[in-house]
């Protein structure tokens, strides 16, 4: 089962070191200036809004796009051919060779690399077995991706890439991915992973970079992000139950802040001082008998930091 | 030469997994044999058409003379003003009206096979005697080479241009469109690598089906090879290889399937009219002669037609295989440097 409680695996990978890194896009500029580097035996997220560059910085530190400037280091060396013998990636959107089963399509890119792992090793790791001499085009999202996710894996890499490997999934099919992502990393590998789905990356990574117009504007580890920049919980209560004038006592108190949900159906609480919060409501006789109470979590950080609105 | 054995092995599993192109590519070269065997049936058509306007009572020696004769095809008419119509129209290149002596013709004088016919006209309608007194006729005592193997190697180039360029072409943009090639590059393998998979597997296709072409023509039309079977294999390999690696650096960087689709026709519609696939150009300006010896199609061309109509060996043409050679290498390194993965 997976767990929250994230446990970083011995490694024997490289370190990767990501320097002053810009790519422009005409006059765009899609990274601007962004470095990091990423401990090995790691799983480390690029979380960011649409347009923010996570795709472009991965890209460039996969190889398939050259930067404007910037260096990336692998084992504190610049990468050279070998580079591509050591690394895994899953593409958000690619396609195969048409025509190829399953398990064709593994043995094509299998042959591509001098390190390979066994086939059916790989089939039954990432639950394959079932449509193995199905044509890679018949076959579902949530199976494609786990192929895809196969492919990645074909040359035993140490380290992986995967961009934005469970969008468009069921919840099924996405916690299944998670659990053949945690199982990569108990065996040591480092994985770049980027998503839009913030509980994803609360669960699957033990570091994230928030990037924003190109920028990181947060780094660190998720839980420790959450509790350094969104302290206290978070109480809810139907909007009806809190009036106007308790609503006006918890702008008074610097350690209340509220705001209606997406719904505008509930009103949530944030607080730093939870037991003070929850007397004020009940000395004002506010029903809570429909009260929930969550801490913080990567999402609600990620709304804090890159806002609410819509990006274009 | 693992990774180059991986992308042949795919690239070949695709295409004849692909049962519509695959039996299309198959079927081809039998739809071609068929239309020569049609077309050529009685020796070919009969190049001049004549109308001949006449009541169905007269029939005078001349119109027997010109209707048994192997270069003109009568067609009888009872409607002249039709007849001059289309005589106007490049449809017919006579009309003959065989009605009272002396016989009036028509002919377009902006046709030359107008102004051909007429010539054989007259000269069926002089005596022997006549023509005699005038001129010699002289023989050329070598074996003819037929219209139909003169033909044959400038179509079986056309078809393995278009085969090659178009093949090779469509496939590799579609691969860069679809994000097939962007996987690929994260990946060892090297655009050389990837090319000369690409190259060999649409060799070998391109083999298969001019082989069967090959085979059926000349059971059914029976014509021969005069040079070695061999040596007319191996040309045609090497200057295959030439003209689909002209086909990468087309898909090198073209992003589209539509401009991909005009890029290859600017290349095989000159290539098609200067490379002497369909007529000689003996009498154009030196400088399309010129031009024409660029293009890898006009020695494919020549050396297959030398091989099969002259029997040339190999040895001899030396020339032509060292310039598809060099344009193949040119074409490679351009292709290689050139190419992208990605969009």
């Amino acid at each position: 089962m997976l767990s929250s409680n994230k446990k970083k695996y011995q490694s024997t990978t490289g370190r990767l070191t990501v320097k002053n890194l810009i790519k422009n896009y005409g006059k765009i500029r899609a990274v601007d200036n962004i470095s990091f580097h990423i401990e090995p035996g790691i799983c480390f997220g690029l979380l960011g809004p649409n347009g923010a560059g996570k795709t472009t910085t991965i890209e460039i530190i996969e190889g398939i796009t050259q930067p404007t400037s910037g260096h990336v280091l692998y084992n504190n060396a610049p990468r050279n051919r070998t580079f591509w013998e050591r690394i895994g990636v899953q593409f958000q959107s690619t396609e195969l060779f048409a025509f190829l089963t399953v398990r064709e399509s593994l043995q094509t890119f299998m042959r591509l690399y001098r390190n390979q792992v066994k086939l059916d090793d790989l089939i039954r790791m990432c639950s394959l077995e079932a449509i193995q001499h199905q044509d890679n085009r018949k076959i579902s999202g949530g199976q494609k991706q786990r192929l895809m996710l196969a492919i990645a894996l074909a040359n035993n890499p140490d380290l992986i890439f995967l961009d934005e490997p469970t969008t468009g999934l069921d919840p099924q099919s996405r916690r299944h991915l998670w659990e053949i992502v945690e199982t990569i990393k108990r065996k040591g590998k480092t994985i770049v992973l980027t998503t839009h789905y913030m509980e994803e990356a609360q669960v699957l990574c033990d570091e994230i970079i928030i990037v924003d117009k190109g920028k990181i504007i947060a780094q660190g580890p998720p839980e420790e992000l959450i509790t350094r920049k969104c302290a206290g919980q978070i109480i809810r209560l139907p909007q009806e139950n809190v009036p106007e004038h308790i609503r006006q006592m918890l702008d008074l108190n610097q350690d209340f802040a509220w705001h209606l949900d997406a719904t505008q159906k509930f009103i949530l609480i944030q607080s730093k001082t939870i037991n003070d919060c929850i007397e004020l409501l009940m000395n004002h006789k506010v029903d809570l008998s429909r009260l929930t109470i969550r801490p913080h979590n990567l999402e609600d950080l990620f709304l804090q930091l890159t806002g609410k609105t819509l990006r274009h | 030469m693992n990774r180059f054995w991986s992308i042949f092995v795919a690239r070949n599993k695709e295409y004849y997994r692909d049962r519509a192109s695959f039996g299309w590519n198959i079927m081809f070269p039998f739809l071609i044999i068929f239309g020569f065997a049609l077309i050529f049936q009685n020796g070919g058509q009969r190049p001049y058409k004549i109308a001949i306007l006449t009541s169905q009572t007269i029939h005078s020696d001349i119109q027997q003379q010109i209707c048994s004769h192997e270069l003109f095809s009568c067609i009888p008419f009872t409607n002249k003003e039709m007849a001059i119509d289309k005589l106007n129209h490049h449809k017919l290149d006579m009309v003959l009206e065989n009605i009272s002596q002396p016989f009036k013709y028509w002919i377009n004088t902006s046709s030359p096979k107008g102004i051909l016919s007429e010539g054989l006209l007259t000269r069926i309608s002089m005596s022997k005697e006549e023509r005699h007194q005038r001129l010699i006729k002289q023989t050329i005592h070598s074996k003819p080479v037929y219209y139909i193997e003169w033909l044959f190697p400038g179509i079986i180039s056309m078809g393995m241009m278009f085969s090659s360029l178009f093949g090779i072409g469509f496939s590799i943009v579609r691969y860069r469109q679809n994000g097939v090639l962007k996987r690929l590059k994260a990946t060892p393998l090297t655009s050389f690598e990837y090319l000369c998979a690409q190259i060999i597997s649409r060799l070998l296709m391109i083999l298969a089906t001019n082989i069967i072409l090959f085979i059926g023509c000349s059971w059914l039309l029976g014509f021969q090879c005069k040079g070695s079977l061999l040596h007319l294999f191996i040309y045609f390999s090497i200057g295959t290889i030439s003209v689909i690696s002209l086909g990468l650096i087309v898909a090198a960087r073209t992003k589209t399937e539509e401009l991909a689709h005009g890029l290859l026709n600017m290349i095989t519609w000159p290539m098609m009219f200067l490379s002497e696939v369909w007529f000689s150009i003996e009498d154009a300006p030196q400088w399309i002669k010129n031009f024409s010896m660029c293009l890898p199609l006009s020695h494919v061309t020549h050396g297959l037609r030398q091989i099969m109509n002259d029997g040339v060996h190999l040895f001899h043409l030396s020339s032509e295989i060292f310039c598809l050679t060099m344009m193949t290498c040119i074409f490679l390194c351009v292709g290689s440097l050139m190419f992208k993965w990605t969009q």
